[in-house]
């Protein structure tokens, strides 16, 4: 167990975006709120999986909405109490702590706003260990957990319960509550046990994203690059260094879906570099070849200030450094990437492991 | 015969230009600014009437540039203290006014807000009704910390401005007219943090850019110029003074903007890259359709955040003063500057310092001081120092571009002497007449403009419809704002669907400009 600070929150913030593979969006408000939180109510507990007893409940927590919508209405304040009252009454039993579905944009930061506003410890888990654009892809739905019940709460004090026959329900009526509520709402989902959490959760990825985060923050201080101290934490690789030289972007799905081209430069000369995403990045490929793909992460880094750019971000003219690391192991399992594997984005390409790609590019 | 005086008031200089009627540059004149701004003024206008030898009332508009209330802001200098309403409850009230301010700004306004009833949703329907007696007991509270000006904003304002309305209307019954208040939909668009933000600021310099605009109509009033007085802002375009004296935030990023436009004007071209050498930096900026492309990220002023739209710049640390270093096998030019004490540092003037201004004169680019002095420099040293000046501006070229593409490429600015006729990246490199007074030009020939930014609900009434009524509305603020209706026309139109979720909400940002009405 460790206190999360105020001044842990920008680490926590920059890390996550790190590990969100391009996707999240601008972290601001949830850094924000969390950090106005621990400076109210006191510092957030950080406890480890292991600390939760098997039985115990734990519900994880999250904004949804258009962004530029929670931008404009804000939260209450109230809202967590609102949706952990409601998930408790449903289940009959308290709630032991609270925890992330995601790592990136500001739902990395909302959980800690959650829990310090009900005094409830984090578990440094999530249910990605990265970030994705579907509410079913987490890895908790690979051990039979449901999203349902779902407490979807707005600002007034309005909340709905959903209990529905799959995730896909969730994902349709959430969406439905959320516009009625005018566009923003906080939600509590994927409510499971202590039991269930230690074998499901990505473990560890809360810390993880502080390291990062201090990592780079640090490293900008002593104007230094602070790559090589990313891949080291984060067992990562280079997979490019160079400047953006097209970005398409589609948003006519509901996602942004898109290519960025790449141009290389110093050592990366004379090379090319595709990324494509859709919110997050999903496949990297140097000179035509893959050499890093979904559920693997890939994120883009600011070249001077190795600070991450996300996918709304990039644009022309950008010169970067492109990142690739390991998913957690649970991914790579049949399971896992039937959900999230690049076949599931639709690409015509068999999952193969960052760590083998890089070492066929090595020889 | 008719013309109009523009006056630049820069950190270095206060330049001051007469156009004629047909946009010739009849006079110009560079003088050092000063610290309380009107001696400036007043020195570079005594200059250029000199120099132009017209009657001073035949001056018509007088535009004056001037980043007078940003360093106000910057240096924390002259702030009123304000009091702050926010309506949003029962939104909002998790996320409070001043969060996020830099601690040495607070002292300076006090820290003083209440938090009430109201706000809309996303399509402009009530959040919650707001409560004229709670208001009141607000407003109140506030008025017994002594508060110089008050700052109002309410949830989704930018789309539905009746509750800040409501405010201002009550705040009078309590205060009286003397006390000046500044509404948020009037100052910002979406994001209501930034919003409330800059509202904040504008309320906080009310009094300091008042004073500043006062001594310049006395300024022109001495020198027998009864012109129409007009403050630039940050898009380029022109606030008529009385205005400005409302809105003085909207005047921040004005510098900047100012080069760009008059780089436009000199150089004929609309879409271009803009290249302003100082003495100590280069700003790059993008000219799209004649007026600067904005940035998309929150700008900072003096520390706080706010989401005004300034000209989308790359400064990097090149002007006419920076140092000249050999290194081994590089040669480093920047980012130390020897600044305004180039005209005795440098070589050139006899000073001891290789400046980039020695090295365009060793190389024949410029005549500038004494050639003698620097004709024995090292040819190898003057061709790195030389590739190493035009690969630096090359890169900020190439990030600020969109497209791969070859674009056009105008400098300006007293150190643009050391950049060469050819750039990689540029179609063509214009390096026009007058370039060193190019503020001050963009000062003068600014038009009038109108901006709208709201979410709107395309479902009910159809896209098209929504797109009239916005375009239409944009107009009507450029006519309010001192436009003639004849040459408006829209100029920038951005629709952006709310990703994420199923619905027909769209922001629609659409901006529309015109030239001065006679008259004016």
């Amino acid at each position: 167990m460790r206190y999360l600070k105020a001044s842990d929150i920008d680490f926590l913030a920059i890390g996550a975006a790190v590990l969100g593979s391009g996707g999240g969006g601008d972290p601001y408000l949830g850094k924000l709120m969390a950090k106005e939180a621990i400076l109210e109510k006191g510092d957030v507990r950080l406890i480890d999986v292991n600390e939760v007893p098997d039985e115990e409940l734990v519900i994880p927590s999250a904004m949804m909405g258009a962004p530029s919508v929670m931008l404009e209405k804000l939260p209450n304040g109230k809202e967590p109490e609102a949706a952990f009252r409601a998930v408790e009454s449903f289940f009959g039993k308290k709630a032991y702590a609270t925890m992330s579905i995601e790592a990136g944009g500001i739902n990395s930061c909302i959980p800690v706003y959650t829990a310090a506003r009900l005094g409830l410890p984090l578990v440094d888990v999530d249910g990605m260990g990265r970030a994705f654009p579907e509410i079913p892809m987490v890895t908790f739905s690979l051990g039979g957990v449901k999203a349902s019940p779902m407490v979807v709460c707005d600002e007034k004090g309005n909340k709905v319960v959903l209990e529905t026959i799959n995730n896909a329900w969730i994902e349709t009526l959430s969406r439905t509550v959320t516009v009625a509520m005018g566009l923003s709402s906080m939600i509590g989902l994927y409510v499971m046990d202590g039991k269930t959490l230690k074998e499901f959760g990505v473990r560890g990825t809360i810390s993880l994203a502080i390291e990062i985060g201090h990592r780079i923050i640090s490293a900008h201080k002593r104007k230094e690059s602070p790559v090589d101290s990313i891949l080291e934490v984060t067992k990562g690789y280079r997979l490019f260094e160079g400047k953006v030289t097209d970005v398409q972007r589609d948003l006519t799905t509901g996602f942004v879906r898109g290519k960025a081209h790449f141009e290389g430069i110093d050592r990366y000369r004379g090379t090319g570099f595709r990324l494509d995403f859709q919110n997050e990045n999903l496949v990297g490929m140097l000179d035509g070849k893959p050499c890093a793909m979904v559920p693997d992460l890939i994120t883009v880094l600011d070249r001077e200030t190795g600070s991450p750019i996300t996918t709304e971000h990039l644009r022309y003219g950008q010169r970067v450094m492109i990142i690739g690391m390991p998913c957690a192991p649970i991914w790579r399992t049949e399971k896992g990437l039937a959900q999230v594997g690049p076949r599931y984005f639709k690409y015509d390409i068999d999952y193969e492991p960052i760590e083998e790609l890089m070492k066929r590019r090595a020889s | 015969m008719s013309y109009r005086l523009g006056i630049d008031v820069g950190g270095t200089n206060t330049d001051a230009v007469i156009l004629d009627v047909n946009d010739r540059v009849v006079a110009k004149a560079k003088r050092p600014t000063t610290e309380d701004i009107s001696s400036g003024i007043r020195e570079a206008v005594d200059a250029v009437l000199a120099e132009s030898q017209i009657d001073p009332t035949h001056i018509v508009n007088a535009m004056l540039g001037t980043t007078h209330s940003t360093n106000a802001i910057v240096e924390r200098r002259g702030l009123s203290k304000i009091g702050m309403l926010r309506l949003c409850a029962p939104s909002g009230l998790g996320v409070p006014p001043f969060l996020d301010w830099p601690p040495d700004i607070i002292p300076h306004l006090g820290k003083h807000f209440e938090m009430v009833k109201g706000g809309y949703e996303y399509n402009g329907t009530p959040l919650a009704q707001p409560d004229s007696g709670e208001i009141r007991q607000a407003l109140e509270r506030l008025g017994e910390k002594k508060i110089e000006a008050l700052a109002v904003s309410c949830v989704f304002s930018p789309v539905n401005n009746d509750q800040e309305l409501l405010v201002r209307g009550i705040a009078e019954e309590v205060f009286g007219k003397s006390l000046p208040v500044s509404l948020s939909s009037e100052i910002g668009s979406i994001g209501i943090l930034e919003r409330e933000n800059a509202t904040i600021l504008n309320a906080a310099i009310l009094k300091i850019a008042s004073n500043a605009y006062v001594s310049f109509q006395n300024v022109l009033l001495e020198h027998g110029v009864k012109a129409n007085l007009f403050i630039t802002q940050n898009d380029g375009t022109l606030m008529a003074v009385d205005y400005a004296r409302l809105y003085p935030v909207f005047t921040i990023a004005s510098g900047p903007t100012n080069s760009l436009r008059g780089a436009a004007f000199l150089s004929g071209l609309s879409d271009a890259v803009v290249v302003d050498v100082g003495g100590t930096t280069t700003d790059v900026g993008i000219l799209k359709s004649g007026f600067p492309r904005e940035s998309t990220t929150a700008v900072e002023i003096g520390g706080v955040r706010t989401n005004f739209r300034m000209p989308d710049l790359i400064s990097i640390g090149l002007g006419g003063g920076s140092l000249v270093k050999a290194e081994e096998d590089v040669v480093r030019v920047g980012p130390e500057s020897v600044g305004y004490r180039i005209t005795r540092e440098a070589r050139v003037f006899g000073g001891n310092t290789l400046t980039a201004t020695d090295i365009a004169v060793a190389a024949g680019m410029a005549d500038i001081g004494d050639p003698q002095s620097v004709k024995d420099l090292d040819r190898g040293l003057l061709r790195r120092a030389g590739e190493r000046i035009k690969g630096m501006v090359e890169e900020v070229i190439d990030r600020m571009k969109t497209t791969s593409e070859d674009i056009p490429v105008v400098t300006v600015g007293g150190g643009s002497i050391l950049l060469p006729n050819t750039l990689k990246g540029a179609s063509k490199v214009s390096k026009p007449e007058n370039f060193e007074v190019a503020n001050a030009i963009g000062a003068a020939i600014s038009q009038i403009s109108g901006s709208i930014d709201g979410v709107f609900d395309v479902a009910s009434k159809g896209r098209e419809a929504v797109i009239d009524e916005v375009k239409d509305a944009a107009v009507q603020e450029a006519v309010k704002a001192g436009a003639d209706s004849k040459t408006v026309e829209i100029v920038e139109l951005e629709e952006i669907p709310l990703a994420y979720l199923p619905s027909n909400a769209v922001r629609f940002r659409v901006k529309a400009v015109g030239k001065l009405k006679k008259g004016w």
